[in-house]
């Protein structure tokens, strides 16, 4: 089974229905220990970073644990940013820091927050981006963000690049969300289950 | 590069699209969720539904209007319409809409943006301003309860004060140019888009596909929301990008 994290950062009523809207059957599982069984994980969130505060030891231990075993991992939008070191929203906490780097204040002569249908430029090439066209667009809302490194495998610019796609071993992220983007959100959900699960 | 978004607006009374549709292809074109859903189809970029229910019943039909539509949307879905505290935001986000609009609510209780926003994130807090130019043309009064009392704010100023509070958006409605088709007002959106570091929706007026290439290069306006002129015709929402796309303005293909 798919389980998604609800460690109380948000609701999960669209990432669930995109799910099934895939095929899947995910599980909302809101006790850390509930992880130990899953075949594949979803760390959702939408946000200020300090939502990621609820991902106490038990949480951070359950993903770390399922990280080192294997388990596919999928973090979308600030789900996606706790996997990095930390964030400058909220210098205190510390991230899971599977991927290298902070998350940082998007800048540019551009509107924060960063909101609507932006464009994906594929920085190298992916499974997660099959049938996906370069220049297709997917819905984003948020203000940080993590620098284009090379576990990037998608780029998207709003006054400067930043990492919209990350993928490395069985840990993928996706800055905007999968489940709010129509078309071009549920292939990559399909595509990251096919992979996944 | 960051799309300009298109936002289709269904006016819903108990359980009922308002005005309807000449959508010959739509079984029901009064259903909101297939109507949602026929714009998804052809793509427009997210979907607004405003609850004009004066009635209990209309109230207590939302939340199954709401579901029914958000079953089928893989795209943002917003909901406004008599939101008066953090219980009614928490019905319509458990229904499934992703965004609320408060209007008249967040002015006599501007607190209230702050206290959705702690709660579901400031991404899912719209603040709708109906807007009206005053007497001498040198500024824009804000209306509350649907335009019919003076508000004692400015617009651009209430905008500033909404996006400290919390807000994520701006919902910018011209109460001069709504229904009129004449065109967004362009100076007010202009005004309140350069007061905000937030998207500013511009709402009312819109009449023809040059209209809303005015609003994107003239109005400085991150989206722009309409209700008739895509209820009106089949494939307004495709030719109306094509318009857009060939004015140089960014929108998602379709």
């Amino acid at each position: 089974m798919i389980a998604i994290a609800d460690y109380g950062a948000g609701n999960l009523t669209s990432v669930m229905k995109a799910f099934r809207a895939c095929g899947a059957d995910p599980r909302i599982v809101a006790e850390a220990n509930g992880l130990a069984s899953a075949r594949a994980i979803v760390i959702p969130g939408v946000g200020h970073f300090a939502a990621t505060a609820s991902l106490d030891d038990a949480w951070r231990a359950a993903i770390r644990g399922a990280f080192d075993r294997g388990t596919p991992l999928l973090g979308i939008c600030l789900g996606m940013q706790w996997l990095y070191e930390g964030s400058d929203e909220s210098p205190e906490l510390t991230g899971l820091g599977i991927f290298p780097g902070r998350v940082a204040r998007m800048t540019g002569d551009v509107k924060v927050p960063h909101v609507g249908w932006n464009t994906l430029e594929h920085s190298s090439a992916s499974p997660l981006l099959e049938g996906i066209e370069r220049g297709a667009a997917v819905y984003f809302t948020h203000s940080y963000a993590a620098p284009p490194t090379t576990e990037c495998v998608a780029v998207t610019t709003h006054g400067t690049p930043f990492a919209a796609v990350v993928e490395a071993g069985n840990v993928a992220g996706m800055q905007f969300h999968p489940e709010k983007s129509g078309r071009a959100g549920l292939r990559l959900l399909k595509n990251w289950m096919r992979d996944a699960v | 590069m960051l799309c300009k978004r298109l936002i289709a607006c269904l006016d819903v009374r108990d359980g009922r699209v308002v005005k309807g549709t000449n959508f010959t292809s739509l079984r029901d074109a009064g259903d909101p969720a297939e109507l949602a859903a026929r714009y998804d189809a052809e793509g427009i970029d997210e979907v607004v539904i405003l609850d004009v229910s004066a009635t209990l019943e209309g109230r207590r039909a939302l939340a199954r209007t709401i579901e029914a539509a958000a079953s089928r949307l893989f795209i943002p879905l917003t909901v406004g319409g008599g939101v008066r505290s953090l219980d009614d935001a928490a019905a319509l986000f458990d229904a499934g809409a992703d965004k609320v609009s408060v209007n008249s609510a967040a002015l006599a209780d501007p607190a209230l943006i702050t206290r959705i926003a702690s709660r579901y994130g400031s991404q899912a807090v719209i603040v709708a301003i109906d807007a009206q130019k005053n007497g001498d043309g040198s500024n824009f009064r804000v209306f509350g309860r649907s335009g019919s009392t003076d508000a004692g704010r400015e617009s651009a100023d209430w905008a500033r004060e909404a996006w400290d509070r919390g807000a994520g958006e701006i919902l910018l409605t011209s109460i001069d140019r709504d229904g009129t088709r004449s065109g967004f007002d362009l100076p007010l959106t202009s005004r309140v888009s350069r007061a905000v570091p937030i998207p500013v929706i511009a709402s009312g007026g819109a009449g023809t596909p040059e209209h809303f290439v005015d609003v994107f290069t003239k109005g400085d306006a991150d989206a722009a929301l309409a209700a008739s002129v895509f209820h009106f015709s089949e494939h307004a929402v495709s030719t109306l990008k094509q318009t857009l796309a060939a004015a140089g303005v960014p929108v998602r293909a379709c």
